[in-house]
């Protein structure tokens, strides 16, 4: 029995990823060279083993009370083949020698026989960047410090209005350590810690229930929640969406203006243009946007960026899940399509450079092309003026989820909180309404941005493939002249 | 390697060990969920093998009280000193945490005294290798880009397969286990015409491979639902008469599942809470979970807190007669449980469906479709513009028009609008096309009036 108390991975801290997986693996380099050697041993193209070790601690509070904790640990090892178009994979939950040996032969069987094992030798290159480094592992956090500060957001939410009849709050934190070995002999390894704070509340008045949202987070240590109070601010943020909801009207529906707020409203861009932009949509032309490279596909105002490089945030990476360093990438310059979002097997098949967007959910999947944080460069436009700019639309601040059809290009995305422009100013709130329109159209209609680029607080999620991972957005106000509003209001 | 061998010890004996470890490390009451099993993913795209996943995977969850306190806690490695120190963490998790009245293992006196077979497992799924799921998967895609001209393109076929073993053990009494299985076949083909292309995709999925039909069929279908959508415009904003086929039904068949949830019921969180035994919908609907139906894809013998699974009516008459509750929520709301317990190894319990339906009616659908001078027929569904604290409900939709009792053209890039609690009640017709092809369906449904917001 272990008799530390309160110290959730004591034999994590303080050591290397490859020091980690030598120590608990027995993962020497010539057990490395060896596994990756009979991943290689056909005619293959690539190869590349993938070790991920993976503790999240979670815990949630509802009627007042911290009523729900967990804590989950998980280990496992990917093994990957490439040969042309085809990958094998195989993974296991077992990180030994015998199994790393039986999941390279596995991943294997779709090349060909007949290929000579290379030969390898391990190279460390050194780390491009350190994006997050942390004091103190948010793992480490005592389970009461988490406890307390759940406690005072549902008391400062209870107290924004009496109307406040439920608070739900949780905070998870993650500690992952990745240990990524290609064929190039490359031995790339990353700790990365999340930490994430949800807060939902339900406002009650006469009957009607209504609910608000919010939260944030990144790959930072628990200090992030503390600092300026910030646990606080999403506290009230929630309330205050859960209240306002409680006298919302009607949305509209139908084709009208829409000004989106700075920050989370970003998710936009991720679902009209970045998904079609990933490599393997485009190696197949079955993106609305295949054959568009050099084309325009938005206003000359708009320029948009995928960086993998922000320090501290929730869709950052030193590395991707392939070991390639994270990059900034210029998708959209000034309206024209200059790049596509690549992994290395999109990039060799395509003939493209790597841009560091492999990322894979966990040692169970296979690499993707991914985003990590997707934003528009900020403009000139001062953002009151542009809500003045607008007769009659609507002025959406805050997004559920959203959704995209790569192939026709139709997107969605959900306004939580909205408000009715009408001649030039916000009048009244509205009901939550779906957004939809046409990626390689909708940012044509981008016709005004304003210089207050902000990024979101730290809490998207996005799902492909039946895999997810952290992603940020970000964006100024900007002007969007005419989208499909689905509210109910005729 | 065969993916299938392993040297994982008995299920049994590692639920065991935890819950003495458990005992031991000072939890008064424990429950246990192991899960192992295997899966073989294939896909084929343009006629070659593009990918081939292998695996088996174990997972051991374990959930705790000390006294009125609890906590969950999970692992994938079974070792003794691994499952002791899981044991020994989750308890001192639980005691971080407050007291909770409503805490607690479910009663001995309800937990099943028996696993009745439902036929969930077929053996000769073991059988399959990669090579024989790329040949299903690759005749499915291959029917799909021969049905039509304008089927150019691929996002390839796809065969998964599953089989695995589920056991349960808990220190109120019960301990139990079952094997199951899964096959499943898709196709998604891209269609093409005037510079414009299309995807839809078909697919079917079961416990037996008898049971799935012919490669051949899911790839004919997938393409024919690709080439309709070809040419879609959009239309202006309106009211009309909403026909939902039964994969989008199924969708709001799910929302509804949810707001039945004892877990959204308790916070508040649901357009239903407080609502037993009120009228949500017309007289003829009626909707029930059953999760005792043979070699149905969400039936169990028994639930993750070890009670007999059984079947619910949860909607009759249009009147709502019960929500879908474990124990918890059933002691938060004073009720008892429903036996619908569902967890995964690295989850606490939670309400969920098993097989949950909204029962067939008379009406063919092109009755349904025949009886509209107006509406919109729709096939897809984008988005997540669903809450169901208040009901408002506004997803992406994607369809067809419908004028004077037929389909006219397809229409594309709108959104379908309405508040739920109105649109079950504006339910007007039922279809009789109900399948089981998930464990949470429906038949074609119309709905009344609902906007949609276009050009």
């Amino acid at each position: 029995m272990s008799d530390t108390q309160n110290a959730p991975v004591p034999r994590l801290l303080g050591t290397s990823p490859i020091e980690f997986f030598s120590r608990h693996f027995g993962l020497e380099e010539p057990v490395l060279i060896q596994g990756l050697g009979t991943a290689l041993a056909r005619k293959a193209d690539y190869a590349d083993l993938y070790f991920e070790f993976r503790a999240v601690e979670a815990m949630s509070l509802e009627d007042g009370a911290v009523k729900s904790a967990s804590r989950h640990v998980t280990h496992g090892v990917g093994a990957r083949v490439i040969a042309g178009e085809k990958t094998g994979y195989a993974y296991s939950d077992d990180v030994s020698i015998e199994s790393l040996q039986l999941t390279a032969r596995t991943a294997r069987a779709i090349a060909q026989e007949g290929g000579a094992a290379p030969t390898l030798a391990v190279h460390v290159p050194p780390l491009t960047h350190d994006l997050y480094p942390v004091a103190h592992p948010p793992i480490e956090i005592e389970a009461e410090r988490k406890a307390r500060l759940l406690e005072e957001i549902d008391t400062e939410a209870r107290r924004f209005d009496p109307r406040i009849r439920n608070v739900i709050a949780s905070i998870a934190v993650e500690h992952k350590l990745v240990l990524i070995f290609t064929a190039e002999g490359r031995l790339v390894g990353d700790v990365q810690p999340l930490v994430r704070l949800q807060v939902t509340c339900i406002a009650e008045e006469q009957g009607n229930r209504q609910q608000g949202s919010y939260g944030g987070g990144g790959r930072v240590g628990f200090e992030f929640l503390l600092e300026d109070q910030r646990y606080l601010r999403f506290t009230r943020k929630a309330a205050e969406q859960a209240v306002r909801n409680l006298s919302a009207a009607e949305a509209p529906a139908g084709e009208m203006t829409v000004v989106l707020g700075p920050g989370w409203p970003g998710i936009l861009l991720h679902e009209a243009i970045g998904h079609g932009l990933e490599g393997d949509f485009n190696r197949k032309q079955v993106s609305a946007f295949s054959g568009l490279l050099g084309q325009q596909v938005a206003s000359p105002l708009c320029t948009v960026v995928d960086d993998g490089t922000l320090p501290f945030r929730r869709g950052s990476l030193n590395v991707d899940d392939e070991g390639t360093p994270t990059g900034r990438t210029v998708v959209i310059e000034k309206g024209i399509l200059c790049s596509y979002l690549q992994d290395r097997l999109n990039a060799r098949l395509m003939r493209m450079p790597l841009t560091g967007n492999g990322r894979r959910e966990s040692f169970a999947h296979i690499p993707l092309p991914r985003m990590t944080n997707t934003f528009l460069l900020p403009g000139e436009d001062d953002p009151d003026e542009i809500i003045h700019s607008v007769d009659r639309g609507l002025y959406a601040v805050y997004f559920g989820g959203g959704q995209v059809d790569i192939t026709s290009g139709k997107f969605v995305f959900s306004a939580s909180e909205a408000y009715l422009i009408e001649g030039g100013k916000i009048t009244r709130p509205v009901r939550g309404a779906t957004l939809i329109g046409h990626g390689p159209e909708v940012l044509k209609r981008i016709s005004r941005v304003g210089h207050d680029l902000q990024l979101d607080e730290g809490i998207g999620t996005c799902g492909k493939e039946g895999q997810s991972v952290p992603v940020g957005v970000g964006l100024p106000t900007v002007r969007i002249d005419g989208l499909t509003v689905g509210g109910t209001r005729v | 390697m065969n993916g299938r061998a392993g040297s994982t010890p008995a299920l049994a004996d590692v639920a065991e060990r935890l819950l003495t470890s458990a005992r031991r490390c000072g939890a008064t009451d424990a429950d246990v969920v192991v899960v192992e099993g295997s899966q073989l993913e294939v896909a084929v795209r343009q006629g070659n093998a593009e990918r081939v996943k292998q695996a088996r995977q174990k997972h051991v969850g374990l959930r705790v009280f000390v006294g009125r306190r609890s906590a969950v806690g999970s692992s994938a490695d079974f070792t003794a000193d691994q499952l002791e120190e899981l044991a020994d963490r989750t308890v001192q998790l639980a005691r971080t945490c407050a007291e909770d009245e409503a805490a607690g293992l479910p009663a001995p006196h309800v937990l099943a005294r028996e696993v009745p077979d439902l036929a969930l497992f077929d053996p000769g799924l073991l059988e399959v290798d990669a090579s024989r799921a790329l040949e299903w998967a690759g005749r499915a895609e291959r029917a799909a880009l021969q049905a039509d001209p304008r089927v150019r393109n691929s996002e390839g076929g796809e065969c998964s397969i599953h089989t695995g073993e589920v056991y349960y053990a808990s220190t109120a009494g019960f301990a139990g286990g079952y094997r199951d299985s899964s096959v499943s076949l898709v196709v998604i083909p891209v269609a093409e015409q005037d510079g414009a292309m299309e995807r839809d995709f078909w697919y079917a999925a079961s416990r037996h491979l008898t049971d799935l039909p012919a490669p051949e069929e899911i790839g004919a279908k997938a393409a024919a639902r690709a080439v309709r959508r070809l040419g879609a415009r959009r239309v202006a904003t309106c009211e009309v008469p909403v026909v939902l086929d039964p994969e989008t039904a199924s969708s709001l068949l799910r929302h509804l599942a949810s707001a039945v949830s004892g877990s959204a019921i308790y916070r508040g969180m649901s357009f239903l809470a407080g609502r037993l035994g009120e009228r949500i919908a017309p007289s003829f609907v009626r909707v029930t979970d059953h999760g005792r139906l043979p070699r149905a894809l969400g039936s169990k013998p028994f639930d993750a807190e070890g009670l007999p699974t059984r079947r619910t009516a949860v909607v009759e008459e249009g009147v709502l007669r019960s929500y879908l509750l474990d124990s918890y929520s059933a002691r938060r709301l004073g009720l008892e449980s429903t036996g619908n317990a569902s967890r995964s190894a690295a989850t606490a319990p939670a309400p969920a469906p098993t097989n949950f339906f909204l029962e067939p009616g008379e009406l063919s659908p092109e009755q349904i479709i025949g009886s509209l001078t107006r509406g919109f027929y729709v096939t897809e569904l984008i988005g997540f513009g669903v809450n169901l604290t208040s009901g408002d409900y506004s997803r992406g939709a994607v369809g067809f028009w419908i004028e004077r009792g037929e389909l006219a053209y397809p229409v594309h890039e709108v959104t379908i609008a309405g508040r739920l609690q109105e649109m079950l009640l504006a339910i007007e017709a039922v279809g009789n096309d109900l399948e089981f092809r998930r464990s949470v369906v429906a038949p074609t449904l119309l709905i009344g009036k609902m906007t949609v917001a276009g050009t």
